[in-house]
C-alpha cells in the first residue's frame, strides 16, 4: 500500500510512491499536489476516466496512474515524466512541452497534438489526428494510427512501428515521419523519402528512447515528410488543396 | 443646331448591380485568377449603430449634471468561477491581433495606450512578445486554433484566457500570414522556416464540439489553478446558440464579433458575405444569457465596427458588459493617416482605403515586418495616441449615459434607444422611431 500524500504539500525528493487517490481526493487536489511537487514519485489510484489529470505538470517528477484516464492527461506537461497504465483519452500529452508521457494501452484522438518537445510513448495503437500541428515533440506508437496523423505538423518525429491511415502527413511542414507498416494513403504535399545515415541514427535513438531494441530494424521503415511544393501559394496548385 | 444632338445617344448611366467596383473586380478577377485578399474588415454598407438614436432625458427621465455627477465606466471581467477576475476601469478593450500580422512596436504601442487608460489588450497568433506583456497592465492571452507559439508558460503570465473560436470578418475561416510577413523572429515564435505561407489553423486540433470545449475549458482552468478568466469568442453566426453553449462549456465570459470586425487578411468575399452585422448579434446573444440567468454573471464583449462613443454606448445598451476594438484602435496609432499619402499612392491606394495589411509593406509601420518600415512608428507615440481615442470614447459614452440619467453606463438599456430604420428596430429590438413598433414582436412580447 502507497503512503498517502498530504494535498497541497510540497513533495521533495524523500516522497516516494506517494499515493493520490481519486475515490476520495478531487481531480483539483490531485492536480494541485502534482503541480506543486518538485520532486518524487507519486500514483494516482482511481483516476475512473478523469479529464485533464496531471496536466500542467512543470517538474522533475514521476507519476504513475492506475487505471483509464479521460481528455488531456499529461496537458502541456513540463518535465514530468507520467505513466499511464490504461488507455489514454482524446488529447494525451496535447501540447507537451518536455519530459515523458507513457501510455501503455490505446490512445484516442488528437494524441500529442501540438506538443512542442519531450517524448510520447504509446504501447497500443493511436486514433485520428495524432501529432497534428506538432511543433517538436517526439511520438513513438508501438501498434497502429489513424487517419489524418501529423497534419499541418510543423516539427518533430513520429514513428509507428504498425500502420497508418488515410491522408497521413497532410499539409505537413518540416516534421519527420516514420513508418514500419503499410500506408493508406499520403496527404496533400506529403511523400516518402530517402533514408540517409542522419535518419536512420534518429530513429534509433528515439527507438532506444522508447525502450524498444534492436529486434525492431530501422531498415524496416520508411520515411515521409513534407514535398514542400505548398509552402508558399501559388494560383497553380489550387487543385492540392 | 436645335440643342437636341446630346440626346442622340443615351446619357452614360451607371448598373445598380454592375457598379463601378463590381465591374474592377470583375476585371482584376479575369486578369489575375485569383480571388481578392485583403485586410481591414467589411466595406459594404450594413444595418449599423448609426441606426440607432438614444431618446435622452425628459419629463419622465432624470438627466445627470455633466462633468458633475459621477457616471461609472468600470467592468468586472471573469467573476462566474476565476479566482482572480480582471477590472478595466473603462467598458472598452484591445481586441486581440498577433505579432506577425502587427509589427512588434504596433503590439507595444496597443499595451502602452490600454494601460494608460486601465483596459486591457489582447495577444493573437504566435503567442505573447516581451514588449507586449511589459506594456501591458492587463494581458489578454488569445487561445487560438493554430496553437503557433502558445506555452503553458505564456498562459500563466496572462491575466486572462481567450479560447478563439471564430472572429467576425471570417466566422469559420483560418488565416494565411503570407511568407512576406515572416520574419526570422515571427518564423521562430511559430516553429516554422522563414518566408513561407503560415496557414493559422479553422478549427482546434484537439476538440470538437461543445462538450469538447468544456473539457478544455477545465484543462485550461486546472493549468492555471482555477485564477484566470476564461473567453470565449465566436464570430457573429449563431450568436444565441453559440452564447447559450459557450455559457454551457463554462465559459466567464463570451467575445462576440460582428461581421464588421477587422481581419489582417482573408478572402474579400468571406469578409464582405459571411456572418451577422453587430447591430443583429447583440441581442440574440443577450437573450440567450437572460434565459439563462447569467447576464452581467458571464459577462459579454461585444466588437465589430466600433468608431465611437456612441456605438460603445448603444452596445452597451443593447446589452453588452464591454465592447472591444481592433480596426479603430490600428487607426489611432496612424494607420490609413494622410501623412504617408504619398507612400499610399505608390502602392495604388490613397489614405482611408489602404486594407492590404496581408502584404507588409504598411507605409505606417503597423502592419508590417519590414524593419525600415517599422522604424515608423514610435511605440510611446502611438500609444499615447490610443489613449487619447480611448479617453474620448469613454467620455463620449459617459455624456450620453448623464443625458439619459445613467450614473454607470451599464445601466443604459433598450428603452433608451430608438431606431431609424424598421430593419434596425427587427434587429436590435427597439421601436422604430415615433412609433410603439418593434418589427417581429407580438403584442406580448
Amino acid at each position: 500500500m502507497s503512503p498517502s500524500v498530504r494535498v497541497g504539500m510540497k513533495a521533495t525528493h524523500e516522497t516516494q510512491n506517494a499515493g493520490l487517490d481519486m475515490a476520495s481526493l478531487s481531480l483539483r487536489q490531485v492536480n494541485e499536489s502534482l503541480q506543486k511537487a518538485e520532486a518524487g514519485s507519486f500514483v494516482v489510484s482511481n483516476p475512473r476516466g478523469a479529464h485533464a489529470l496531471a496536466a500542467g505538470l512543470v517538474s522533475p517528477i514521476d507519476v504513475t496512474v492506475e487505471g483509464h484516464v479521460g481528455y488531456y492527461c499529461g496537458g502541456m506537461n513540463q518535465k514530468a515524466s507520467i505513466t499511464i497504465n490504461g488507455n489514454a483519452g482524446t488529447g494525451v500529452a496535447e501540447n507537451m512541452m518536455s519530459g515523458r508521457v507513457h501510455v501503455k494501452g490505446d490512445a484516442s484522438q488528437s494524441a500529442g497534438a501540438t506538443g512542442c518537445g519531450g517524448l510520447l510513448v504509446i504501447d497500443g495503437n493511436a486514433s485520428a489526428r495524432l501529432g497534428i500541428s506538432l511543433r517538436g515533440l517526439n511520438i513513438v506508437v508501438k501498434g497502429s494510427i489513424g487517419h489524418m496523423a501529423a497534419f499541418m505538423a510543423q516539427a518533430g518525429n513520429i514513428v509507428v512501428l504498425g500502420d497508418a491511415g488515410d491522408a497521413l502527413g497532410d499539409s505537413i511542414y518540416e516534421a519527420r515521419l516514420f513508418v514500419r507498416g503499410k500506408v493508406k494513403s499520403l496527404g496533400t504535399d506529403c511523400i516518402a523519402k530517402e533514408m540517409r545515415d542522419e535518419h536512420r541514427t534518429l530513429l534509433r535513438g528515439l527507438l532506444d528512447a522508447a525502450g524498444i531494441g534492436p529486434e525492431v530494424d530501422v531498415a524496416e521503415f520508411t520515411r515521409y515528410g513534407s514535398a514542400r511544393k505548398l509552402y508558399n501559394f501559388h494560383i497553380d496548385n489550387l487543385g492540392s488543396y | 443646331m436645335t440643342g437636341d444632338e446630346r440626346w442622340i445617344h443615351t446619357p452614360p448611366r451607371e448598373s445598380a448591380t454592375f457598379d463601378r467596383a463590381t465591374i474592377a473586380e470583375i476585371h482584376r478577377a479575369a486578369a489575375t485568377g485569383i480571388y481578392d485578399i485583403r485586410g481591414f474588415g467589411a466595406k459594404r454598407k450594413l444595418p449599423h449603430f448609426d441606426d440607432l438614436l438614444f431618446l435622452g432625458a425628459s419629463i419622465s427621465r432624470y438627466p445627470l449634471e455633466g462633468y458633475r455627477e459621477k457616471c461609472g465606466t468600470n467592468v468586472v471581467l471573469g467573476t462566474r468561477f476565476a479566482k482572480k477576475p480582471i477590472e478595466i476601469k473603462i467598458p472598452i478593450t484591445i481586441a486581440g491581433m498577433s505579432f506577425g500580422s502587427l509589427s512588434a512596436p504596433a503590439k507595444e504601442a496597443l499595451g502602452r495606450g490600454a494601460s494608460a487608460v486601465g483596459t486591457s489588450t489582447t495577444t493573437g497568433d504566435g503567442g505573447m512578445t516581451e514588449e507586449e506583456r511589459a506594456a501591458s497592465s492587463l494581458l489578454v492571452y488569445q487561445y487560438l486554433p493554430s496553437r503557433y507559439g502558445m506555452e503553458p508558460d505564456q498562459i500563466r503570465r496572462a491575466d486572462a484566457i481567450e479560447i478563439v473560436i471564430g472572429q467576425g470578418a471570417k466566422p469559420g475561416g483560418g488565416g494565411m500570414l503570407l511568407g512576406q510577413k515572416i520574419s526570422e523572429r515571427v518564423a521562430t515564435m511559430r516553429t516554422l522556416p522563414a518566408g513561407i505561407d503560415q496557414r493559422s489553423a479553422c478549427r482546434h486540433p484537439d476538440w470538437t464540439g461543445p462538450d469538447d470545449l468544456e473539457i478544455k475549458i477545465l484543462e485550461l482552468r486546472e493549468i492555471t489553478g482555477w485564477e484566470k478568466p476564461i473567453y470565449v469568442k465566436v464570430g457573429a453566426a449563431r450568436p444565441y446558440y453559440d452564447t447559450a453553449l459557450a455559457v454551457k462549456a463554462g465559459a466567464d465570459v463570451v467575445v462576440l464579433d460582428g461581421m464588421q470586425g477587422g481581419t489582417a487578411a482573408t478572402q474579400d468575399v468571406f469578409i464582405e458575405h459571411c456572418g451577422l452585422p453587430t447591430l443583429a448579434a447583440i441581442r440574440p446573444a443577450v437573450k440567450a444569457l437572460t434565459e439563462l440567468d447569467m447576464h452581467r454573471k458571464v459577462q459579454l464583449i461585444v466588437s465589430g465596427g466600433i468608431r465611437s462613443g456612441a456605438d460603445v454606448a448603444k452596445a452597451l445598451a443593447l446589452g453588452a458588459d464591454a465592447v472591444s476594438i481592433g480596426t479603430a484602435a490600428l487607426i489611432a496609432l496612424g494607420d490609413n493617416h494622410p501623412r504617408w499619402e504619398e507612400d499610399y499612392r505608390k502602392l495604388g491606394t490613397t489614405a482611408g482605403c489602404y486594407d492590404d495589411w496581408h502584404e507588409g509593406r504598411d507605409p505606417a509601420g503597423i502592419t508590417t515586418q519590414d524593419p525600415e518600415l517599422t522604424k515608423r512608428l514610435d511605440p510611446v507615440a502611438a500609444g499615447k495616441r490610443l489613449a487619447n481615442y480611448l479617453s474620448v470614447l469613454t467620455l463620449e459614452c459617459q455624456t450620453i449615459a448623464r443625458a439619459n440619467g445613467k450614473s454607470h453606463v451599464h445601466n443604459l438599456e433598450p428603452e433608451d434607444l430608438v431606431a431609424l430604420t424598421v430593419e434596425a428596430a427587427a434587429m436590435a429590438g427597439v421601436p422604430l422611431a415615433g412609433t410603439n413598433w418593434i418589427p417581429g414582436r407580438g403584442p406580448q412580447d
